[in-house]
């Protein structure tokens, strides 16, 4: 791998560029690898380099139906945090925000993890009590978290509404300060680029058509390029979890939901923290290059569509103003949705299943993004020893089962309300 | 924004209803005598379909009838509850 | 030197109006019907802006949504609007625009140093550096911060209103130039018998399209006057709205359509109309390509057709001297008609060998010299155009043969062909088709209803779309037509030759070039989602318009690969970006949210309580007194109903009236516990659990007749609870006959608690039997409160003697003021949600932070209330090992050891007093300063809690007091505090 530098980036301005090798290859499927991940997102990618780096399995295959970090790793609203309640998620969660913090030095790419803070704001008693309950088990679980007043929000993020006049007045906030956003495409290039320098082949343009299996074990997928054998096979395809492993003759715990998203056009940059409020649902933060990032609650019925649509939005931007009156006279530039595994409990499913040899990685719901690194971490090191590391233990299949769910909003067995 | 067509009040647009999830799943009549995979199944576990799905959904600000839709939840077409296939 | 690039005559703005305008602080005058940048180009204004990444000097492009450059910072204080674009802001006076992206000034630019250090600068040059050493990235970061973004955010509140606006039409055509009021003309005369609705809307300030571009003869009139007379013809039609400035933005599902119209109406400034449309047509025409040659964004680069759009909409000459480079003969039309305006034409370099027949006697009768063959090798001047160097191209076109020819201009005239508007095709999921004599995409199978006519369908001539436009709105109208085609198969070149060095920008706002393109190819970038994104090719303001169709036909080139096979990145809604606040609409500030108000809110505010919300209802927290704190209110409020009596507005809690010979068996099959042998006039304390066996509602139902129930719920899970009974009754359990209806909204209810209750409702009843005997606890009874209609409920929240009045909710005011001029003289004492939840709390009464969705009965301690004998919802899940197993958190009771330290809100229960890691037994959910107990005591879910009583621990809350942290040493105790076996509410 060619090391990326400021010295090399001089080094290649004097021969105009040309000499840039391809950040991964563009590889011939083989037929058989040790392990194949279906799903080149930032998680599959993550999980193929961990493979490769820590486990010493290098005769792995990530296999992407269209183009690398396509799907939901190109389409969320970028914001990495560890602020959970329950131990389950947050020693997780916590264990990918440190991997996140020394991630573009690991990868040497750039993922610009800018650790600018992420804010949740409290609008009323209730709602302290609680946030305060969460940030209070961070702290003792050891993750940085505080409670701020409005003062201290006021100066954090000058542009927030502070008067006593709006419908859910805010009172107040939690503060996580070593949250903060990435560059998400640039997490599934980063890991792409380090997988394939170890070995890894990156596949882009084939799609899974299906699992083989010789009785209850899978030895291998069907392609669109053909039949490719496996030692062992990874699902990480988030929002086409469930259709994938119905497959390999799985029903899962989830439902796939839109989440919508917009972008307002750039402007010169008027707050650097993320700002979110959990009953207006959203979330706002600006990106390096200028624009609003905006996000929201889900649609609410299932679906697969990628596609925008107008009621969330409406609702969406309605709360966005209410928290930032500035933003109203800026223009809204794209808007586009994710589609989301939401699963039964809130929480992902990092796991092995009862088909052997057959491991799935989903139901990540809004969080995918900032588990990117602890999730490709854990599932690397589940399928290498198939058995799941004690920090995905309670990210297992079976608890729905068991009724060791892990409910972080006590919302139960109804997915559009997690 | 989806047009339901709510068997009582026709075709309305999706705000004023609610979304109740896969139309297909029954509770068991007798919880106590299926098995617990059965249970679970109940509860927890969904076909998720890519394409068509036949789901409840609640008239809320209208007639508050619960009924089945049929929709294809890739294409957000509505298509006709009457070519449910098994 | 006022408008020196002004005609005399011609063009649809209004000479007797001149308005004045500043732009970077300089005056210009303008004429009403101007644009920001007509006025900007009659005044001989080049530069207007500078570009994103190197700060190149720029000048408009276009002529209308596809302008790159010509971004403004528009309007004065509050009304001040970044990244307008100059060719859609109408000009009026006193109109404040200034450039963006450069300091200190426009002309003499700091941030330009960029374009120097332009080679260590390829796409994504971020990616490769900042990542040393690491602690750096946060500076870095700072001074990229300072560079991103184009205009300055506004500084203030947007002190404009918008407005939203439904309409359901029969047809909605999309576009007013000749397709479109063709189609509109057709659906006229077809719906004249029906009065199908119909609505037409256009961007722009005035239908006509590119009809307004230049001169054409329709139906025999030159085109502006049947633009004229079909338009007045079309307003005068009940049935047609038409709409101008008017964007549609957006299509989305089931054929609903957004449309954002600018204007002003009444005290908004724009309006979002939601369209719902049995029929669309998309007549949204095409947009002109640019052409990727040496230095092609200096000022006075523009599109053919803008140059001519100008000329003709605006009288206005974008500049003396124009060189034209073209590979289609549309542009020839365009250099004829300059030079009868006056302008000089130096020549037509024609990529191709041989140009059309027609295009060759245009130039040649209008003398003006025709390179064939000939593209532009370089242009000089930096702020504005001073020449250009053409040169042959060689027979591959990947270099160029012979000399270079310097010609003297001041403006390029560009045309690289038409690309099809598809954007609304496609965001409602239409697929799209390679057409290789247009060399773009074109709608492919549609999905819908809708139709693409003329040029957005890829029919460029007159003719062609004024045909197309008719027949898509059932034909019927037959429009001759000849002139102002923008025909002519372009020859694609996708890249001119250039020198070394020189730039070729494909992307003018985001800075791509077509080396950015051949680097990305390079590194492997290869799918066009790569390439947006590697690059940022078409992700600026906007959206790719003119630059996403080369960028992606450059990529092919690069990759080997056919264009289709490369395909096109996904339109997405907006097509031109909309007003954040237009979604908004009204729902700001007080209106963001509904609000629910008790009978008695009015009252409560009166007394200066102050507010909270619970969900969207308001609720009194207490009544302070003149000169008492909250909490001193607080204690006063709870004592006085433990030693006298209280009287609290109740009505939220949520209730559902339950009828029908089945309704004690739906009850059973709701709740945990039994009901079906409750006598009449008896209620009954359940509880509700979800499916998964989590404890879900609670609340006291009362059997009013022998099928007759009033059950109450959470004031949170009202809506829920009625909602999941209707779905078990309508699709789980039809053969139930059973009729509920929340009747929330019916009712006022205030409970009158304390010992003294019964001494103060006597007063007010003389048809219900107060006594004990009479009237026991849990029991209900009909009857009249002062003179009112009422039910009379014995149940208690507080724990002490207590009664539930109900009554309509027009009595509700009457009832209370009745009940307070009885209670004056008992000394009666009005009390809020504070201390209700203070008294509840040393009640170990749960609430809504103890089912938190994480419980169970059993951690609750009302496991015993699981009737066994029968089924309910969530009963089949309680067996799961996880729910049963030791080490839940279970409900306990917590009090303060420090009789003067105070239980920190959103504790969390652990051994050892000291911040970090450590093992976290629980935590507290309720909070209250005892007034009895004298102490700080709270309810807490610690894990194994029931086997825990006595023990001493710590809540802890280390995120307290600005990070100093709160600790409060506690004792474990059972949840209730106070009266334990329930005496006083018996009595």
């Amino acid at each position: 791998m060619h090391r990326y530098s400021a010295f090399s980036l001089l080094r290649h301005a004097l021969t105009g560029h040309r000499g840039w090798a391809p950040a991964w290859r563009d590889a011939e499927p083989k037929p058989h690898y040790d392990v194949v991940i279906v799903g080149g997102g930032g998680h599959g990618l993550a999980t193929a380099y961990y493979l490769a780096k820590l486990h010493g399995i290098k005769n792995v295959a990530v296999l992407e139906k269209g183009w690398i970090g396509g799907g939901n790793t190109g389409r969320n609203t970028t914001i990495v945090r560890s602020n959970y309640l329950l131990p389950g998620n947050a020693h997780f969660y916590e264990h990918s925000l440190k991997l996140w913090e020394g991630l573009s030095q690991d990868l040497n790419f750039n993922v610009m993890f800018s650790q600018r803070g992420v804010i949740n704001l409290i609008h009323s008693d209730r709602e302290r009590d609680v946030l305060a309950g969460r940030y209070n088990a961070m702290r003792l679980n050891g993750i940085d978290a505080e409670v701020i007043d409005t003062k201290t929000l006021a100066k954090l993020v000058p542009s927030i509404n502070l008067s006593p006049d709006i419908r859910f007045p805010i009172q107040g906030a939690v503060l996580q300060p070593r949250g903060g956003v990435a560059r998400h495409d640039a997490v599934a290039w980063g890991y792409a680029r380090a997988a394939d320098a170890l070995g890894v082949d990156i596949i882009q343009g084939c799609e899974v058509t299906g699992i083989v299996q010789d009785g209850s074990k899978v030895t291998g997928v069907e392609t669109t390029r053909g039949t490719i054998g496996a030692g062992s096979v990874g699902l990480a395809v988030a929002g086409h979890t469930s259709h994938v492993a119905a497959m390999a003759g799985l029903t899962l715990p989830i439902e796939t939901h839109l989440l919508q998203a917009t972008v307002t056009e750039p402007v010169k940059p008027f707050f650097d923290t993320v700002v979110s409020s959990a009953p207006a649902h959203v979330y706002v933060s600006q990106t390096d290059k200028g624009e609003v990032l905006i996000g929201g609650h889900i649609d609410g019925y299932n679906s697969y569509s990628q596609r925008g649509t107008l009621p969330r939005i409406e609702d969406i931007l309605a709360s966005a103003v209410e928290l930032f009156p500035r933003l109203s006279r800026l223009r809204l530039m794209r808007q586009w949705a994710g589609v989301m595994d939401m699963s039964m409990d809130g929480s992902p499913i990092i796991s092995k299943t009862p088909v052997e040899n057959f491991f799935i990685n989903g139901g990540w719901c809004y969080g995918g993004f900032k588990a990117t690194p602890g999730s490709g971490w854990v599932f690397a090191h589940t399928i290498a020893h198939n058995r799941p590391h004690p920090l995905n233990e309670a990210f297992h299949l079976d608890r729905f089962e068991t009724g060791h769910v892990l409910d972080e909003r006590g919302a139960g067995p109804k997915p559009q309300a997690h | 924004m989806l047009l339901i067509p709510c068997p009582h009040c026709g075709e309305r647009p999706e705000n004023e209803f609610s979304y109740g999830g896969d139309g297909t799943v029954e509770r068991p009549t007798d919880p106590a005598a299926v098995s617990d995979a059965d249970w679970h199944a109940y509860v927890y576990r969904r076909a998720n379909p890519k394409g068509p799905h036949v789901e409840y959904w609640y008239h809320q600000f209208g007639c508050r009838s619960w009924f089945k839709v049929r929709r294809d939840t890739h294409t957000h077409e509505i298509l006709p509850l009457e070519d449910e296939t098994s | 030197m006022s408008q020196a690039f002004r005609l005399s005559e011609g063009g649809g703005i209004d000479r007797a109006q001149l308005v004045t305008f500043t732009f970077d602080g300089r005056r210009y005058q303008g004429y009403a019907g101007d644009t920001l940048a007509s006025a900007l180009l009659a005044n001989g204004v080049r530069l207007v802006g500078r570009s994103f990444k190197y700060h190149r000097p720029r000048g408009v492009v276009g002529l209308g949504s596809e302008e790159p450059n010509a971004l403004v910072r528009v309007g004065r204080g509050g009304r001040v609007t970044p990244n307008l674009r100059a060719t859609q802001v109408p000009i009026e006076d006193g109109l404040v625009a200034e450039s963006q992206n450069r300091w200190p000034t426009l002309d003499w630019d700091l941030g330009a140093i960029n374009s120097r250090f332009a080679r260590f600068l390829p796409a994504g040059f971020y990616y490769k550096t900042f990542m040393a050493p690491a602690a750096w990235w946060m500076t870095y970061e700072k001074v990229i911060r300072r560079m991103a973004g184009l205009g300055k955010p506004p500084e203030h509140e947007d002190p404009d209103a918008y407005e939203k606006r439904h309409a359901h039409v029969d047809i909605l055509i999309a576009g007013g130039g000749p397709a479109g009021l063709a189609a509109a003309l057709a659906a006229a005369r077809n719906a004249k018998e029906t009065g199908k609705r119909i609505l037409v809307a256009d961007e722009n300030p005035a239908f006509g399209g590119s009809l307004l571009n230049g001169p054409a003869m329709i139906d025999g009139r030159p085109a502006a006057a049947w633009v004229e007379e079909t338009v007045a013809a079309l307003q005068a039609l009940p049935n047609v709205t038409l709409l101008t400035r008017a964007t549609v933005f957006g299509y989305y599902d089931h054929d609903f359509l957004t449309i954002a119209e600018h204007g002003t109406f009444g005290a908004a400034r724009q309006r979002l109309w939601k369209v719902r449309a049995k029929k669309v047509i998309l007549a949204t025409g095409a947009i002109e390509r640019p052409l990727a040659f040496a230095d092609n964004d200096r000022p006075g680069v523009m599109l053919a057709g803008a140059v001519r759009g100008y000329l003709h909409r605006y009288g206005v000459r974008c500049g003396d001297t124009m060189a034209v480079l073209t590979n289609n003969d549309a542009a020839y039309a365009c250099a004829a008609e300059a030079k009868a305006a006056g302008m000089a034409v130096a020549a037509i370099a024609d990529l191709r060998a041989e140009p059309g027949a027609d295009a060759l006697t245009l130039a040649r009768e209008a003398g003006i010299a025709v390179l064939p063959g000939h593209a532009v090798a370089g242009v000089s001047g930096t702020k504005a155009v001073q020449g250009v160097r053409l040169r042959k191209l060689n027979a591959a076109g990947d270099g160029f043969d012979g000399p270079a020819m310097r010609i003297a201009c001041d403006l390029v005239a560009v045309s690289g062909g038409w690309t099809p508007a598809v954007h609304l095709h496609s965001q409602a999921k239409g697929k799209l088709d390679w057409d290789e004599d247009l060399a773009a995409f074109r709608p492919g199978r549609r999905f819908g209803a809708n139709v693409s006519a003329g040029a957005c369908n890829g029919t460029l001539d007159l003719a062609g779309c004024l045909a197309e436009g008719a027949a898509a709105a059932g034909g019927g109208i037959d429009l001759p037509a000849t002139g102002s085609d923008l025909s002519g198969a372009p020859h694609m070149l996708w890249r001119i030759p250039a020198g070394r060095g020189a730039k070729r920008f494909v992307d003018l706002q985001n800075d791509v070039t077509t080396s950015d393109v051949a680097l990305a190819a390079r590194e492997g970038y290869r799918s066009v989602e790569h390439l947006k994104r590697y690059t940022t090719l078409g992700m600026g303001t906007d959206q790719g318009k003119t630059s996403n169709h080369h960028g992606l036909a450059l990529l092919a080139g690069a990759t080997d690969r056919a264009i289709p096979d490369v395909g096109t990145t996904t339109f997405r809604p907006p097509y031109t970006p909309v007003t954040v606040g237009l979604f908004a609409g009204r729902d700001k500030d007080a209106f963001a949210h509904p609000v629910r108000r008790t009978a008695l809110h009015d009252w409560h505010v009166a007394q200066g309580a102050p507010m909270t919300d619970a969900g969207l209802w308001k609720r009194p927290q207490a009544y302070p007194r003149p000169g008492e704190s909250l909490n001193d209110a607080i204690r006063r409020e709870v004592l006085a109903v433990r030693d006298n009596v209280g009287l609290v507005d109740v009505t939220t809690l949520g209730k559902i009236d339950i009828q029908g010979p089945d309704a004690a068996e739906l009850l059973n099959r709701m709740y945990i516990n039994a009901w079906k042998k409750l006598p009449v006039g008896k209620g009954r304390y359940g509880l509700m659990l979800r499916e998964d066996g989590m404890v879900w509602d609670d609340g006291v139902t009362m059997r009013l007749a022998e099928h007759h129930f009033l059950m109450t719920t959470t004031t949170a899970n009202a809506a829920a609870v009625l909602q999941q009974m209707e779905f078990l009754l309508q699709t789980q359990w039809p053969d139930l006959k059973v009729f509920v209806n929340s009747v929330t909204e019916h009712w006022f209810a205030a409970a009158v608690s304390g010992p003294n209750a019964r001494q103060l409702l006597n007063k007010l009843t003389t048809d219900i039997d107060m006594s004990n005997d009479a009237f026991p606890m849990m029991a209900i009874r009909q009857g009249t409160v002062a003179g009112l209609p009422a039910r009379v409920l014995r149940i208690s929240f507080s724990g002490e003697l207590s009664y539930e009045v109900n009554v309509a909710a027009d009595d509700g005011v009457a009832l209370w003021q009745a009940v307070l001029d009885a209670g004056e003289e008992l000394d009666l004492t009005v009390y809020g949600t504070e201390a209700m939840g203070v008294l509840r709390i040393e009640k170990g009464h749960v609430a809504g932070p103890e089912l938190d969705g994480r419980t169970t009965a059993d951690d609750l301690g009302l496991g015993r209330m699981v009737n066994a004998n029968k089924d309910c919802i969530g009963k089949r899940s309680l067996d799961r090992p996880g729910l049963n197993e030791t080490g839940r958190l279970q409900l306990v009771g917590l009090e303060c050891d420090d009789a003067d330290g105070r239980i920190p809100f959103g504790a969390r229960i652990v051994a050892e007093h000291k911040d970090g890691a450590q093992d976290q037994l629980g935590h507290v959910t309720s909070i209250a300063q005892s007034p009895v107990l004298e102490r700080s005591i709270a309810l807490a879910l610690v894990r194994d809690g029931r086997n825990r009583h006595g023990e001493h621990v710590y809540a802890a809350s280390p995120t307290a007091d600005g990070g100093k942290g709160a600790w409060a040493r506690v004792r474990v105790t059972g949840p209730v505090f106070f009266d334990p076996e329930g005496e006083r509410l018996h009595g």
